[in-house]
C-alpha cells in the first residue's frame, strides 16, 4: 500500500496527465483509495498498469457497492496489486443513479441503469466480475464483450443486491404471529 | 356367500410353541412330508402351519418399503449428514436402502439434502420427472422444507412449491438419526399404500404415466410435433442444431 504522500503523488501525477481525473484520495482501514471520475476510469487503470515505477499489473477484484442514502449512489471498486512490491491500491469510481429524477430522453427514468466503461480490454480477468456486478447491481459496463447475467437465471428481473431490493422470503408462521396471519391453515 | 375360516387343528396345550419338544415334532413332521408319508388331512394341516396369506398389494408394498433405492444427490451441507446414514453407525442397509443409485432412472427416492436455489429448481424438477414411478421425496432440513435461514432472492422458499414432497425432516441440518426416522416414516407410509400420497394432496390425479396417454391428452407424437413447430419458428436455433450433422 502506498503511504499518504505516495498516494497524493500518484493522484497529482494522474491529474497532471489528464486534469480532473482523481477527485479525492482516501487512506482508511489500511487501504489506499483513489476516487476517480467514472468516465476516465480507464485512463487511471492503464496509467497505474503501464507507468514505470507503478506497474500495478494484477487486477485482483472488480466489485460494485450500493451506498443508497448517499448522493452518488453506486461505486465500482477496482483492486489493483503490484506483485513485486506486494502493494495494493484501490480505485473507486462513484456512479450516480440515473433512475432518480425526470427522464429527458430515452426509456423512463426507473429503467435507466448506471454505466461505466468496461476494463476487459485492459484486464481480461475483469470479464466475469463485471458480469457479476451487472447481475447484482445493474451497472452497465460499456464495451463489455458479453454482458449478461452470470449467477441469477437469465430471465430474472431486478437487481438483487441493491439496497432497495426487497429481502424476500415467505412469512413464516410462528405462535407469536399466528393471529396476524388470518386463515393461515388454508 | 359367507366364508368362514377355521383352523383345521387347534394345537393342544402340551404343544406350546417355542419348546424343544414342539420344535422336534415339527422337524419330524417336515421329514415325513419330504418322504411323502403325509397324506390327506395330515398334509393339509402341515400346509396350514407353514403358510400365511396376505393380499398381493400388501406383499407388493412390503417389498417396496423394504427395498428403496435413494438417488445419490446432494444439494448442500445436509448432504454431508445424508452421506453418513449409509455408514456403519446409522446403517440404512438395515432397512434395505443401502444401494444409492447414481442415476435418477434407477432410483425411487429423492432426498433433497439442502437449499434449492431458483436456478437449481428446474434441474431438481427434471430429476424428479425422470424417476420411474412409484417414487418418493424426502425434504431434508429446514432449507428444502421452508427456505430456512435463506429468506432471500436466490432460494426457493420450500421445495414443495415446485414438486411433491412426502416427508419433511426438520433440523439444520438434521442428524443422521433424524433422517433415518424420516425414512422409517416414509416406509410406514408406503406400507399404508402408495395412493395415500401426493396426487390427492397436490390435485394431480390424471398425471400418472399410464393416464397421460388417454385420448385428448398430449402423446409423444404431438409433443414432438409441437417442439418441431417451435424450432421452425426460431430458425436460428434450428441452424445451430443442424450444424453438427452437416
Amino acid at each position: 500500500m502506498p503511504d499518504a504522500p505516495g498516494l497524493e503523488l500518484i493522484a497529482q501525477e494522474i491529474n497532471g496527465v489528464r486534469d480532473g481525473t482523481v477527485t479525492e484520495t482516501a487512506l482508511e482501514h489500511g487501504r489506499a483509495s483513489l476516487i476517480v471520475d467514472p468516465a476516465k476510469v480507464l485512463d487511471v487503470l492503464s496509467w497505474l498498469r503501464d507507468t514505470p515505477g507503478q506497474e500495478y499489473t494484477f487486477l485482483s477484484s472488480v466489485h460494485a457497492a450500493d451506498y443508497l442514502p448517499a448522493a452518488p449512489r453506486f461505486a465500482v471498486h477496482y483492486e489493483l496489486l503490484n506483485r513485486d512490491r506486494v502493494e495494493r491500491i484501490n480505485v473507486k469510481a462513484l456512479l450516480p443513479d440515473p433512475a432518480v429524477g425526470p427522464s429527458l430522453d430515452g426509456p423512463p427514468a426507473e429503467e435507466q441503469l448506471p454505466a461505466i466503461p468496461s476494463c476487459v480490454e485492459l484486464f481480461p480477468t475483469a470479464d466475469f466480475p463485471e458480469r457479476e456486478a451487472y447481475d447484482m447491481f445493474g451497472i452497465v459496463f460499456e464495451g463489455h464483450p458479453d454482458l449478461r447475467r452470470i449467477l441469477m437465471p437469465e430471465d430474472y428481473e431486478g437487481w438483487p443486491q441493491r439496497r432497495d431490493f426487497p429481502v424476500g422470503g415467505d412469512p413464516v408462521l410462528f405462535t407469536h404471529n399466528e393471529i396476524e396471519t388470518p386463515r393461515w391453515f388454508e | 356367500m359367507e366364508i368362514e375360516r377355521r383352523k383345521l387343528r387347534v394345537p393342544a396345550p402340551s404343544e406350546q410353541p417355542g419348546t424343544p419338544e414342539e420344535f422336534r415334532a415339527k422337524q419330524l413332521r417336515a421329514r415325513d412330508m419330504l418322504r411323502g408319508d403325509l397324506e390327506g388331512r395330515d398334509l393339509e394341516e402341515f400346509v396350514e402351519q407353514s403358510v400365511f396369506t396376505t393380499t398381493l398389494e400388501k406383499a407388493l408394498n412390503t417389498a417396496r418399503a423394504n427395498s428403496i433405492f435413494p438417488a445419490t444427490f446432494g444439494l448442500a451441507c445436509c448432504a454431508i449428514e445424508m452421506m453418513s446414514i449409509v455408514s456403519a453407525r446409522t446403517d440404512l442397509a438395515r432397512f434395505g436402502a443401502e444401494a444409492l443409485r447414481a442415476s435418477p432412472r434407477q432410483a425411487d427416492l429423492l432426498i433433497l439434502s439442502g437449499r434449492v436455489s431458483i436456478k437449481m429448481a428446474p434441474v431438481v424438477r427434471r430429476l424428479y420427472v425422470v424417476m420411474l414411478e412409484p417414487k418418493w421425496v424426502i425434504a431434508m432440513g429446514a432449507c428444502s422444507s421452508s427456505g430456512g435461514m435463506f429468506a432471500n432472492y436466490a432460494v426457493v422458499q420450500g421445495a414443495d412449491k415446485f414438486m411433491p414432497v412426502d416427508v419433511h425432516v426438520p433440523g439444520c441440518p438434521p442428524r443422521p438419526e433424524a433422517l433415518m426416522n424420516g425414512f422409517n416414516k416414509l416406509q410406514k407410509k408406503i406400507l399404508g399404500g402408495p395412493d395415500l400420497g401426493w396426487r390427492t394432496r397436490y390435485n394431480a390425479i390424471g398425471t400418472e404415466e399410464w393416464a397421460r396417454l388417454e385420448p385428448g391428452r398430449p402423446t409423444p407424437e404431438t409433443i414432438e410435433a409441437a417442439s418441431r413447430a417451435i424450432r421452425r419458428a426460431a430458425p436460428g436455433r434450428e441452424a445451430e442444431e443442424a450444424a453438427p450433422d452437416a
